[in-house]
């Protein structure tokens, strides 16, 4: 498939996800259970990274600053704002595209080959709107509210770093969070994260089940998966920041 | 009754049914036999509509379903019950919530009466007590009982039923195609199996149609297929020892 027939052909399956179909209590029932396996089984990876990677923000942002006559409370600032406004809502983005992409593509793409897919199909149950919808729902919701915990646990992450080093005191780290704290960024790297969370559950979705032939394909199909859903993510991230921050 | 009538179909320039006719009658057992890859698979797909025909028409009770719109074929759907080469369950389903699945969709029973359906069709296909097992931890044998239960239970009109004994043993085999055979009579279905197994043959053919090459070679039942003089099905029949001793 070149380029330009997978886009076309992921638009019209976008339009038939939306299709309505289903009883509203199944879809809401499914949503709950994709709440729970894509967002809160994700929440100890998300906990665990952007501890570290906030950690390592604020040493890095300190080295840079390193004999400099600026405020040490700038530590704090840079770190919160490099969180806020890149670190949580894009790079988690991304590695989120990795665990959750290639987890919808893999399993959707095995319902496909095993003819799980078929079988609602044939029962009279739209396949793409009873699986996909679900899946797109949970990652739109939960995904601002994992996004909004990395910025917290990053913050914190770095509170531990500077802790450790010594190289400012709690208090000036405390001041540099919240010195000129603009509410609109935070806007901005929420809205980020819904338009991610609606791309990797939908680009993965499609890949899986546009899956043919056998387990192979299931593999190739996650990759696809998350190099297309990385791809994405990145360029509308460029997009988005030139219309919302420009 | 379903009827098909000069039906093809081909994927790019390999035809794989050729101008097929033929009626699946209400009540009884009808068996699609043929080699791998005669095009028994592709028929049952355009019997559920998941392959396009190219032309020809399918009636399921007089309702022609080349040009029908989704709506319709969705109603169509649910009086169809189907059991897949593989099963098909839902993995991450147990029995229960597989068999009841169907009623979760298009029912408005409550829980109770869901319960009650699915351990009657459970009782039917001899897997009581069962309700809780995952499909990874159930036999093969079993899988397919649990795909007949799910396709009964909404007590479709029609059931079609692709290679449901492939991979068991003669006596779980047996077991399957007398289960299959009692639901028809029961329940007064068209049911359609696509098998090459000798035994389903010679057990439920209450008609039997041959595909070979993707026509149609030889119609009767399984008391007519002994007596056939039609060369290509008696090659694809009587093909072992065991056969030829009984063709004798």
């Amino acid at each position: 498939m070149n380029l330009i027939s997978y886009i076309g052909k992921y638009f019209l399956f976008i339009i038939e996800i939306f299709k309505k179909n289903e009883k509203k209590i199944i879809i809401y029932k499914t949503t709950i259970d994709e709440i729970y396996n894509l967002g809160i089984k994700s929440i100890s990876f998300v906990i665990f990274v952007s501890m570290f990677v906030g950690a390592v923000v604020t040493i890095q942002t300190t080295a840079n600053m390193e004999g400099s006559w600026m405020p040490r409370t700038l530590i704090g600032y840079a770190t919160r704002d490099a969180i806020i406004l890149e670190f949580s809502p894009t790079i988690i983005s991304l590695l989120l595209a990795g665990k959750v992409g290639s987890n919808i593509a893999s399993s959707i793409g095995s319902m496909r080959i095993t003819e799980q897919i078929d079988a609602l199909e044939v029962m009279g149950v739209n396949p793409v709107s009873y699986l996909i919808r679900p899946k797109i729902y949970a990652m739109v919701l939960f995904n601002p509210i994992l996004i909004s915990l990395s910025m917290i646990i990053g913050i914190i992450g770095g509170l531990f770093a500077v802790i450790l080093s010594g190289d400012c005191t709690i208090s000036e780290y405390v001041s540099g969070i919240k010195y000129s704290f603009v509410p609109y960024k935070t806007f901005y790297a929420l809205v980020k994260t819904v338009l991610f969370a609606f791309i990797i559950s939908s680009v993965s979705s499609f890949f899986g089940f546009n899956v043919k032939g056998g387990a192979l394909e299931v593999g190739k199909s996650s990759t696809r998966a998350v190099v297309y859903s990385s791809v994405m993510i990145i360029v509308s991230n460029y997009i988005l920041t030139q219309l919302l921050l420009s | 009754m379903v009827e098909i009538i000069n039906l093809s179909k081909s994927f790019s320039n390999n035809k794989v049914l050729n101008d097929i006719s033929f009626k699946f009658d209400r009540g009884v057992t009808n068996l699609v036999i043929g080699k791998s890859g005669s095009g028994k698979t592709v028929l049952l797909k355009c019997l559920l509509s998941l392959h396009k025909i190219d032309s020809g028409e399918i009636k399921f009770d007089g309702l022609n379903i080349k040009n029908i719109s989704n709506k319709k074929l969705r109603i169509l759907r649910k009086n169809i019950g189907v059991v897949f080469q593989g099963g098909a369950l839902f993995d991450s389903m147990n029995i229960e919530e597989n068999i009841m699945f169907p009623l979760h969709m298009f029912s408005n029973l409550s829980f109770n009466e869901k319960i009650y359906q699915v351990n009657k069709c459970l009782k039917r296909v001899n897997l009581i007590n069962k309700n809780k097992l995952f499909p990874s931890e159930i036999s093969g044998g079993m899988k397919k009982r649990v795909s007949i239960a799910r396709a009964i239970v909404l007590s479709p009109k029609y059931l079609i039923c692709d290679e449901p004994n492939s991979g068991l043993d003669p006596y779980t085999s047996i077991l399957i195609d007398n289960l299959l055979q009692e639901i028809t009579y029961e329940n007064n279905m068209t049911t359609i199996i696509n098998t090459h197994d000798m035994n389903s043959l010679m057990q439920i053919g209450d008609k039997i149609m041959y595909i070979n090459n993707g026509l149609l070679v030889w119609q009767g039942n399984k008391n007519q297929i002994l007596d056939s003089t039609n060369h290509e099905l008696n090659k694809f029949i009587f093909s072992s020892r065991l056969f030829k001793k009984i063709k004798l």
